[in-house]
């Protein structure tokens, strides 16, 4: 409980308070009023970060769901073969986000990488790019990056959650003659939606905070085109000393996660589902 | 097995998907054999072309062992610490006593909203200030502490759903509520801590940001900062880097292997529960 108190608690609030401040870490902090917040609305580094950090939130969950959602109910079959499938999806949850990270960089190297490779041998010219150089698809990469990361948790959760919906609605659905399309948009995603919505949440706030990936691959850049909000603060704080205007953006951080996250909960009316699958088991 | 063409492009995609995994660990595997000639010369899909061992003991040299012993003693501590202290808290939150507790619940549950990039620079502030900068023991304490809420509360929801009854029963005959939490509780829910074991190694294992933030020197950096302490020395030499990468996972890799069913039912179930 202390330490909890110590290491979250008191940040939480220290946060706030650094955000009213101009610090550099060394001397005495000085009040510095609503000064950092203004900077925050007139600095054009800190408006693209919120740009990209949108884009990469948007992104990785349209990529992840569907794809997750696919995997999940194809994995959560009986059959061996699939569990040995299943086993193999998982291997991405062990590498470190470093190990993820350093991987792709020397996959996606323009002239010695293995992609370069495969475009060479089998004449895929597409394949030959300056991946993480390009300002129009460096963006891209780093989600689909995240993307291979993370799908495999995501899976999970969606093959536990597939396993959990009792076999009698579908042995009814196939009585009445239900096609199997019909079965998945009448049984399976509304008895899914407990799942969506944790996997949702968890997708929308990892990567409004993502942060080890670009700042091991691209650091930002070209330019500020993967620059998202969490590596903005990081070098504003720890780069540029300015611990008050850094605090500013972790605070706007720390809220826009809180916010989706009661969001998403109030507006898919989470906690009355929560008792119906009481209810249902 | 029917061969339904709906099945048929299910196992497709599903195929498609297990090359995406694969490869690019093929990819790695096979790189980290390379010595640095051959890896720009040879093709990075076909092994031939002469394969080496001298990555390896080029990472050692370069400190891995070190890494790897500090990410052991890092997670083993951050375990240890969170499991007994989200079991004792989930207790006494159960058991209630007084109002001060399920204020504290309430507090712990709005620290799950609260993403450890948004606080990191307060923290960074007080490790040092606390003269703990630079130390494994500041990593333990932060990393402890931000894995408490998840594990707090997934304890409280076993706990509660100990029968009362059971507890009720023990506490006529006798015994205090050290022996409930000794005799009954402890024992029913090992299966459980192991669970938030395996989850939070992993978590703790593979974080990256609050090392990078409150350690500098070789000495305390764990494996994902030296991997990348690596590649910057070495940056020329990818077969070292993806050696390092390699030789990092394989404690999990062993782990899992000795014990995937529990790892996968407990990655997946903890947020079904």
């Amino acid at each position: 409980m202390v330490l909890f108190g110590l290491f979250i608690i008191v940040p939480m609030i220290a946060a706030v308070v650094l955000s009213f401040v101009r610090w550099n870490g060394l001397g005495a902090p000085h009040w510095a009023g609503g000064s950092n917040w203004a900077e925050f609305f007139r600095d054009p580094v800190a408006r693209t970060s919120v740009v990209v950090t949108a884009k990469v939130v948007v992104l990785s969950y349209v990529v992840q769901t569907p794809i997750s959602l696919a995997l999940g109910l194809f994995t959560a079959g009986r059959q061996r073969y699939r569990s040995v499938y299943a086993t193999i999806y998982v291997l991405p949850l062990l590498l470190s986000t470093a190990g993820i990270a350093l991987m792709w960089e020397s996959m996606l190297d323009p002239s010695f990488g293995a992609l370069t490779a495969l475009a060479r041998s089998w004449h895929l010219g597409f394949l030959q790019q300056n991946w993480l150089g390009s300002p129009n698809l460096t963006l891209y990469v780093v989600v689909a990056i995240i993307s291979w990361q993370f799908i495999p948790f995501h899976t999970l959760l969606y093959a536990v959650g597939r396993r959990q919906i009792p076999a009698v609605l579908y042995e009814a659905a196939t009585l009445d003659g239900a096609s199997p399309l019909r079965t998945f948009w009448r049984i399976t995603l509304p008895q899914l939606r407990y799942t969506i919505v944790t996997s949702g949440i968890l997708m929308i706030v990892g990567s409004l905070t993502y942060f080890d990936i670009i700042y091991i691959m691209t650091d930002g850049g070209p330019g500020y085109t993967t620059r998202v909000l969490s590596l903005d603060m990081y070098n504003v704080a720890f780069l540029q000393d300015q611990y008050g205007y850094a605090s500013v953006l972790a605070v706007i951080l720390g809220v826009v996660g809180i916010a989706v996250a009661v969001g998403l909960v109030r507006f898919t009316g989470f906690a009355t589902m929560a008792s119906q699958q009481e209810g249902a088991a | 097995m029917r061969l339904r063409p709906g099945r048929v492009i299910a196992v497709g995609l599903a195929t498609v998907w297990l090359v995406i995994v694969i490869a690019p660990l093929y990819y790695m595997i096979l790189a980290s054999f390379r010595t640095q000639g051959t890896y720009l010369t040879a093709n990075p899909w076909v092994p031939s072309g002469g394969l080496s061992v001298g990555s390896y003991s080029t990472v050692f040299h370069a400190g891995l062992g070190r890494y790897l012993l500090n990410s052991v003693l890092l997670t083993a501590a951050c375990i240890l610490l969170t499991v007994t202290l989200s079991l004792a808290a989930a207790f006494r939150i159960v058991r209630r006593t007084s109002r001060a507790v399920g204020a504290a619940f309430v507090i712990m549950l709005f620290g799950l909203a609260i993403p450890v990039q948004a606080i990191i620079v307060p923290i960074y502030v007080l490790i040092y200030k606390m003269h703990l900068y630079d130390t494994l023991f500041a990593l333990i304490l932060t990393l402890s502490a931000a894995a408490i809420p998840v594990s707090v509360l997934i304890m409280v929801s076993f706990v509660r759903d100990i029968p009362r009854e059971m507890i009720g029963a023990m506490l006529v005959d006798g015994g205090s509520e050290w022996t409930v939490f000794r005799r009954l509780v402890w024992p029913l829910s090992r299966p459980v801590l192991a669970t938030l074991a395996i989850y939070n190694g992993l978590n703790v294992w593979n974080n990256f940001l609050l090392p990078l933030v409150l350690t500098q020197s070789s000495g305390v950096a764990v494996l994902p900062l030296g991997l990348t302490k690596l590649e910057g020395l070495y940056s020329i030499n990818v077969p070292a880097v993806m050696a390092g990468v390699l030789l990092s996972v394989l404690p999990l890799l062993v782990l899992f292997v000795l014990m995937r069913r529990q790892v996968m039912n407990s990655l997946g179930g903890l947020v079904a529960r």
